[in-house]
């Protein structure tokens, strides 16, 4: 509790006895948000916004600045309505997702606490081991298969990744699923390879289903710094991500950085990872977030 | 949008150009700009700031020699105080002890079990070393398979413990089964921890104490953003590690984690990971890593021009 508000004590001791919001005050707070991740162009557009703002509603106090500050940052986190307005579709059957993401960010165990979640609404959930380059990936998900109770569709090690997409989605018509998930080996967004591959388990999905994958979420980890930008550009082009799940949002790290993506790609968040367990995913919460910015 | 340092300092150039010295009017308003680029290249706010003061101390005053512009003269203050951060030469590991014990320590997802393997190849291939890799990570799903697979690819034996959930007792175990077959490295593998979990950095601090390591690594993924310095202060708290490894910089990113890192707890980087294969493993490049912060490449070619 000591340390708690530790940036808010510094914000009202910097604007005690003060009219307005001076250097000092803005100081302190491109401070919280550069250690934060949000990454310099991001935080110098916020810190303009409220400088507009503070001039134009006449700043009182540190509550009113608090509030503002956090409107303000809530506002660039996008806007853009979920499609969808169920986390699964009752008409769209079988839904389909694929996760895509750099290398370790927490694909697979996300598709495991995905298949969980979605499993207690109800759903029957189909998940395909689409990694078939990184040692044991595939046993890795089997293994939350397993823990959880959703059915694994997989080839060999090294078989072509389109080719089990391919077969997750027929076989989740097959068994008339309701999700299907499809987890895909992680890859850095310059390998130009790599990401035709992806594209190529895109198009190989839609000779399935024409309209899928509905969902295709970026998996982005929140202690990654200000390359998640090129990430999200990268993968968008070959995959058109729809969302964004930050994970390790557990750890000290704030993922700053989404707010910037998520503003210039126009791309919203959906689901944050909170540990390593099954019951560990949430539905993201702006509001919650931009608070533990200044909380911690 | 995400400019690089040398599009900024081509702009601060034209600020300084037609001076014949370097005065605190003159460098504050490059200075500003050099930070902002350090923070573009994820290397830490305080870090950032503390480069960019002493960066200042060293150009104020300096007359600028007729062969050199104030510019030029600039940049090459910036890379001589970066190159001087990042350790003036690439550090060695260190293997003492028969079996010598490695121990890789990190967060969740940096890179620990492919380096494991990389290691010990590089070891063989390269040292003449009879390396083998022990597998106590006994949390994460299919973890013990994974370095299975790897070890079989590079020809060097894993042990574990199927079902045992004690990875003090297994590392132990692994160092005593080494020394009867006559393996005279041994690499423990550990589950990913994040430095908040008091109970897991707990479990680490009794592995380092029981196995008796004359080499940790600190496992850091290079595309690591502000938090690069807490994990590592924390880590370094528990493990006083000897060295650092920075993982998939095969990427295209910047990788100011590095200085950060090097800065916050001053031990060397001694590994650089470059990609998923088995022989993707680099021994570290103080200057190069300076020059990728910096975005020297292009910087050096901007002053050529200029
Ligand atoms: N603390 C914490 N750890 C997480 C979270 N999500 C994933 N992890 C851990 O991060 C590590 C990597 O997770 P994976 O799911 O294997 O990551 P991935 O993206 O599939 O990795 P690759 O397939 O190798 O690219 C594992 O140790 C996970 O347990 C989270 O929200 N919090
Ligand atoms: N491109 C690239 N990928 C790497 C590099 N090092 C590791 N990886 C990949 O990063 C992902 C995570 O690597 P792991 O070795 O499983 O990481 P870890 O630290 O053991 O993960 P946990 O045990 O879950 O904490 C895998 O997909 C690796 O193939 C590297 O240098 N470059
Ligand atoms: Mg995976
Ligand atoms: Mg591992």
């Amino acid at each position: 509790e000591k340390t708690r508000n530790s940036f808010l004590h510094r914000l009202g001791k910097a604007i005690a006895g003060r009219s307005t919001v001076d250097d000092e005050v803005l100081d302190e707070l491109e401070e919280v948000l550069l250690t934060s991740d949000v990454g310099v162009e991001t935080t110098l557009k916020i810190i303009d916004r409220i400088k507009l703002r503070v001039a134009k509603d006449k700043y009182l106090g540190t509550n009113e600045l608090n509030t503002i500050l956090k409107e303000e940052i809530a506002a660039l986190l996008s806007e853009k309505k979920d499609q969808f307005d169920q986390e699964i579709p009752l008409d769209v059957k079988p839904f389909v997702v694929l996760v895509v993401g750099v290398n370790g960010v927490g694909k697979t165990t996300t598709i495991g606490k995905l298949a969980a979640r979605y499993k207690k609404l109800g759903k029957n959930v189909v998940l395909g081991a689409g990694d078939t380059f990184r040692a044991a990936a595939i046993d890795q998900l089997v293994s939350w298969g397993e823990r959880i109770g959703v059915p694994v569709i997989k080839q060999q090690m090294g078989s072509d990744p389109a080719s089990v997409a391919y077969d997750t989605v027929q076989a989740a018509l097959n068994r008339n699923a309701d999700v299907a998930i499809i987890d895909t080996a992680g890859r850095l967004h310059n390998k130009i390879h790599l990401m035709n591959e992806l594209s190529k388990i895109r198009k190989v999905i839609q000779k399935v289903i024409p309209e899928a994958p509905h969902e295709v979420f970026l998996v982005i980890d929140a202690s990654t710094g200000q390359n998640a930008f090129e990430q999200a550009r990268q993968f968008s082009q070959a995959t058109q991500v729809t969302s964004l799940v930050v994970t390790k949002l557990d750890g000290t790290a704030k993922g700053g950085v989404v707010i910037g993506v998520s503003d210039q790609l126009n791309i919203p968040v959906k689901y944050i990872g909170v540990g390593e367990g099954t019951e560990h995913l949430q539905p993201f919460d702006k509001h919650a977030f931009v608070e533990s910015f200044f909380g911690r | 949008m995400f400019e690089n340092l040398s599009d900024k300092i081509d702009k601060a150039l034209h600020i300084l150009k037609g001076h014949g010295k370097i005065t605190e009017v003159n460098v504050a308003d490059t200075l500003k700009e050099v930070r902002r680029a350090l923070l573009d290249a994820d290397v830490n706010f305080k870090i950032a700031k503390e480069f960019t003061n002493s960066v200042k101390e060293k150009a104020l005053g300096q007359k600028v020699l007729t062969s050199l512009q104030p510019g030029q003269l600039l940049v090459k203050i910036m890379r001589d105080e970066m190159a001087a951060l990042m350790g003036s030469k690439a550090a060695d590991i260190s293997l003492q002890g028969n079996p010598a014990v490695v121990l890789i320590a990190g967060l969740q997802g940096s890179g620990k079990t492919t380096f494991s393997a990389k290691l010990a190849n590089f070891l063989k291939r390269k040292k003449g070393r009879n390396p083998m890799l022990v597998a106590a990570d006994v949390y994460r799903p299919a973890a013990i398979d994974q370095l299975k697979v790897l070890g079989e690819q590079i020809q060097v034996p894993v042990f574990a413990i199927e079902g045992n959930k004690n990875p003090v007792e297994i590392a132990q175990k692994g160092i005593e089964h080494a020394k009867t077959l006559g393996h005279n490295v041994v690499i423990v593998d550990t589950a990913g921890r994040l430095s908040v979990d008091q109970e897991m950095m707990d479990e680490i601090a009794r592995i380092h104490r029981a196995v008796k390591p004359s080499e940790t690594l600190f496992v850091v993924d290079a595309m690591t953003g502000q938090d690069a310095v807490n994990t590592a202060k924390a880590f370094n708290e528990v493990l006083d590690f000897d060295g650092v490894v920075l993982t998939k910089l095969d990427g295209d990113t910047r990788g100011g984690a590095a200085l950060t890192i090097k800065a916050t707890v001053n031990k060397p980087i001694k590994f650089v990971g470059t990609g998923e294969k088995m022989d993707a493993i680099d021994i570290f490049h103080p200057d190069r890593m300076a020059d990728r912060i910096l975005g020297m490449g292009d910087v050096v070619s901007l002053v050529e021009r200029a």
